[in-house]
């Protein structure tokens, strides 16, 4: 089981469950996101102002916890691309989703980033989590030295290592599993964003349309020209509501089942780099045998410390992992539901509305003369 | 002084209005100015599709109104089983689509937005014979006129089928004509034409009827294109569409012809209806899109190159004209619009569709069972949506791009119309600058003392005396036709929008209420994951 963390104050003074990323904030190139956290005691709130760089921060000290037993195990909540002010194409389709409307999804990424770091029990409880969310300056900009997630180099060594096969079952299945779901979910997530963006190009077609229809007014006495006008007039309007709607749609959309997609995909990564290093640590703990097994008496003992060392956090990061293995299958399930259903019934309200709104226009063109 | 036989009735540009692309919207047929209709029997939509060998219950709509100009094809869609090319392909675009769609009201503009397609100008009021020799008084009398006639002809195309194999195959529609009129041999009956067919029997028109101010209905275009690829087969959607488009506009054209009633005199219309064998029609090459557009062309170069140039002593004319201009690139603008539209619209089923199959791939991957069967339901949802765009992006395109088609090229028409106006105004005027001339040479003649050549000169004089009264009659007659067409042509357009979004918003209406449903049944799946 996990030992007690020596450091720092073992809870955060804000709530968790309500941190709230209120804004993202222009500053010529930079982004800066507002960060609101509710204080556990009385009712003051932490108002900070972070950039992009700051989270990375916090994520490289919560990487860097080398003495928290069994930190491997842990699926550490993602953290979304870096956020740029006239965006490349290239980082903008790996943002997807969170790239469209203004950063506003982006916010809420960082949002679910810092609510479920918040909610973990092994991360809440570094000092960094704190400094991030109660510091009025902005937390430390030093470097961290270059630490075990570093992804480059297992990018490196992924092909080889990542099809190694497991010695328990459990985890040989979950790496299965994970490989297929991460795909499959990937796959999803783009294929929903390219339904979104045409949907939001219909909404700017149907906006052009009403607005040329505006221009049809014949002016004139005649009264067949006056109701031919009324009938541009009308269907003008029509078609307004019909962008209306598609904006609608494309932003239910989005907020909903296009975020839960995006963070699903985001987490069966986090996964996925979990087992990577487990499977990593396994391979490292089977050179280890090996070594002590095969070490002359001279080296014996040094080869049998390492090989015990190794051992022993294997199996620690196997306990964590088995947790958060179970954990993560529970909350993503949960997301996925309030996803699917808070989607359901936003579009189930705006296809009333809709429907309401192609009600009225049918009856006001029915009764024009 | 021949009478303007090069000069075919105008045809505004070959192409689409705005679209430009040679294999999407096939012409339709339209006049300018002429807004005749039959309003007696409406041409209700044949059975689409289903082979039946006489059509007794082709024509079910009553008449429900002498004005309602969707009349023709309100019955278009009785709850036929498919409108495609074989009566149960399953290729057809519409078909599912169509049975969903509620059944027809009476006199409602029930064109059922995807079986027809026919979404042209419905002109509602009869006309009055507009020979010479009659001529309303007055534009009261005029309309009083209109509304009591009525044509009992009624024609419908349908059953198209290929004929044939390879690069020689052809489409043959079945023309079925229901009448009551004594001119023809029998009250109903049925031939079979091809696409050249309805060339040839405009062509004919053309020659004939020039100069009268009418506006012969064009038939739709030609389409390398399209037809190349009908001819390799006939089932892939895209050939679909285009022979469904092109079949609609066909009983649009020949619905316009037997409603005018001048045209529906000529023995070549009754000809082409009633006769078993048709001779193949030859010279249709100059009706091909650039062939129209070169006609166009010289028809406004013969204009331009007038030396006298009309003094217009009605500003009306002038007037009328610069409006049409306008309203011509308005539609045009408008089309181009929806034009994008659908085919974003398009884009959109596609995007549906492959979203669809990701989420049903990542149910089966999924191996919680209420999440796994949730997203098995969102992908059966996703397609169903898809079925939904694909009906909207078909209302879209058949119920206002093609409606917005219909009117820039019936506006093209129109101008054509004034056209015919000021070239039998020159007509008159060269006229009398011949008359003049004969007088002046008959003075000399006089003062010459010839009196052998006095006598053909008179001769002369007397003639051309009469050719000027005719011409002048002739031009006055055209005129007062012209302004009779585009008085109907306004109010005809504004009833025919209005029934048109209508039926758009009808359709939608649906659509959304479908939507509403697909939801409904998902939330208790998303609701039951745990």
């Amino acid at each position: 089981m996990m030992e007690e963390v020596k450091d720092v104050s073992p809870t955060l003074s804000v709530h968790g469950h309500n941190i709230k990323v209120t804004e993202a904030l222009k500053d010529g190139d930079t982004l800066t996101f507002l960060v609101v956290s509710q204080k556990l005691s009385g009712t003051g709130e932490y108002h900070v102002a972070r950039t992009y760089d700051d989270f990375e921060w916090l994520q490289q000290h919560l990487f860097s916890q080398e003495d928290v037993p069994g930190i491997q195990g842990v699926i550490f909540p993602p953290l979304p691309a870096k956020a740029q002010v006239n965006a490349s194409a290239k980082v903008l389709k790996q943002l997807g989703f969170l790239a469209l409307e203004e950063w506003q999804p982006y916010c809420k990424a960082l949002e679910a980033f810092l609510r479920q770091i918040a909610a973990h029990s092994i991360l809440s409880k570094n000092k960094a989590v704190e400094i991030f969310l109660t510091s009025s300056d902005p937390p430390g900009r030093q470097r961290i030295k270059k630490n075990i997630f570093n992804r480059l180099s297992q990018a490196v060594e992924g092909m080889r290592k990542e099809g190694h096969k497991d010695v328990d079952d459990f985890f040989q299945t979950e790496r299965d599993h994970n490989l297929l779901l991460t795909g499959c979910t990937k796959t999803a997530a783009e294929k929903f964003l390219d339904v979104v963006l045409t949907e939001q190009k219909i909404a700017v077609a149907c906006g052009h349309f009403s607005a040329a229809l505006h221009l049809c007014v014949e002016p004139g006495e005649d009264p067949d020209k006056q109701a031919f006008s009324k009938a541009c007039v009308k269907l003008s309007e029509v078609f307004d509501s019909m962008k209306k709607n598609m904006t609608s749609v494309a932003e239910n959309n989005l907020n909903t089942l296009g975020l839960g997609l995006d963070l699903e995909s985001r987490y069966q990564e986090a996964e996925k780099e979990m087992l990577f290093r487990r499977t990593c640590k396994l391979v490292e703990l089977e050179a280890a045998r090996k070594n002590a097994e095969k070490a002359k008496p001279v080296k014996k003992a040094a080869m049998e410390e390492v090989k015990k060392a190794a051992e022993t956090e294997f199996e620690h990061i196997c306990g964590v992992a088995k947790q958060e293995i179970a954990h993560f299958h529970g909350v993503r399930v949960e997301l996925l539901r309030q996803s699917l259903v808070e989607w359901c019934e936003k579009q189930l309200l705006t296809a009333k509305e809709n429907a309401d709104q192609f009600n009225q226009h049918l009856q006001a063109f029915r009764g024009l003369a | 002084m021949a009478a303007s036989s090069d000069r075919l009735a105008p045809f505004p540009a070959a192409e689409e209005p705005g679209a430009g692309a040679p294999d999407t919207a096939d012409g339709d047929s339209d006049e300018g100015g002429d807004i005749f209709v039959c309003n007696s029997n409406p041409v209700a939509a044949v059975s689409r599709g289903v082979s039946q060998p006489e059509p007794p219950d082709l024509f079910s709509e009553e008449d429900e109104d002498d004005d309602e100009e969707e009349e023709e094809e309100a019955g278009a869609n009785t709850p036929a089983k498919s409108n495609g090319v074989h009566s149960d392909d399953d290729n057809d675009l519409f078909a599912e689509a169509h049975v969903e769609l509620s059944t027809d009201k009476p006199g409602n503009s029930d064109r059922k937005e995807l079986s027809t397609s026919s979404s042209g100008l419905r002109p509602a009021s009869s006309f009055t014979q507009s020979h010479a020799a009659m001529q309303p008084t007055s534009l009261e009398q005029m309309e009083d006129e209109e509304a009591k006639d009525s044509f009992d002809v009624d024609v419908a195309v349908t059953n198209p089928e290929k004929v044939g194999d390879g690069m020689n195959a052809y489409v043959a529609y079945k023309v079925s004509t229901r009448t009551s009129l004594p001119m023809f041999r029998s009250k109903a009956f049925t031939v079979r034409r091809r696409y050249s067919d309805f060339l040839g029997l405009y062509e004919k028109l053309s020659v004939k009827q020039s100069l009268q101010g009418c506006i012969i209905p064009p038939p739709p275009e030609k389409s390398v294109v399209g037809m190349t690829k009908v001819k390799v087969g006939m089932d892939d959607p895209s050939s679909v569409e285009f022979v469904e488009r092109r079949r609609a506009a066909l009983e649009r054209y020949l619905q316009r012809v037997v409603c005018h009633p001048s045209l529906l005199q000529d023995p070549d219309v009754r000809e082409f209806l009633e006769r078993e064998e048709l001779p193949r029609a030859v010279s249709t090459q100059t009706l091909s899109g650039a062939g129209f557009l070169k006609m166009i062309n010289r028809a406004s170069d013969a204009v331009n190159k007038m030396t006298i140039k009309m003094n217009e002593s009605d500003t009306w004319f002038e007037d009328k004209f610069q409006e049409v201009e306008n309203e011509e690139q308005q539609l045009r603008k408008l089309h181009a619009l929806v034009d994008s539209l659908v085919n974003h619209r398009k884009e959109l089923c596609g995007n549906t569709a492959v979203f669809a199959k990701s989420m049903a791939m990542l149910g089966n991957s999924e191996d919680n069972t209420a999440l796994s069967r949730a997203l098995s339901q969102l992908a059966e949802v996703e397609d169903k949506m898809e079925q939904l765009h694909q009906e909207q992006a078909a209302s879209d395109f058949f119920i206002f791009e093609e409606l917005l088609a219909d009117y820039i090229r019936l506006l093209g028409a129109m101008r054509g119309c004034f056209d015919q106006r000021i070239r039998a105004w020159q007509r008159w005027q060269e006229a009398q600058g011949t008359l003049q001339k004969k007088r002046e040479a008959e003075a000399k003649l006089l003062w010459a003392n010839k009196p052998d050549k006095l006598q053909q000169a008179k001769d002369e004089i007397t003639e051309w005396e009469s050719r000027v009264t005719q011409y002048e009659r002739d031009f006055d007659r055209v005129g007062m036709t012209v302004r009779k067409e585009v008085l109907r042509f306004e109010k005809e357009k504004a009833k025919d929008f209005k029934s048109q979004i209508i039926k758009y918003l009808e359709a939608m209406l649906q659509s959304q209420q479908r939507l509403i449903k697909f939801w409904e049944a998902f939330l208790p799946e998303a609701k039951a994951i745990a």
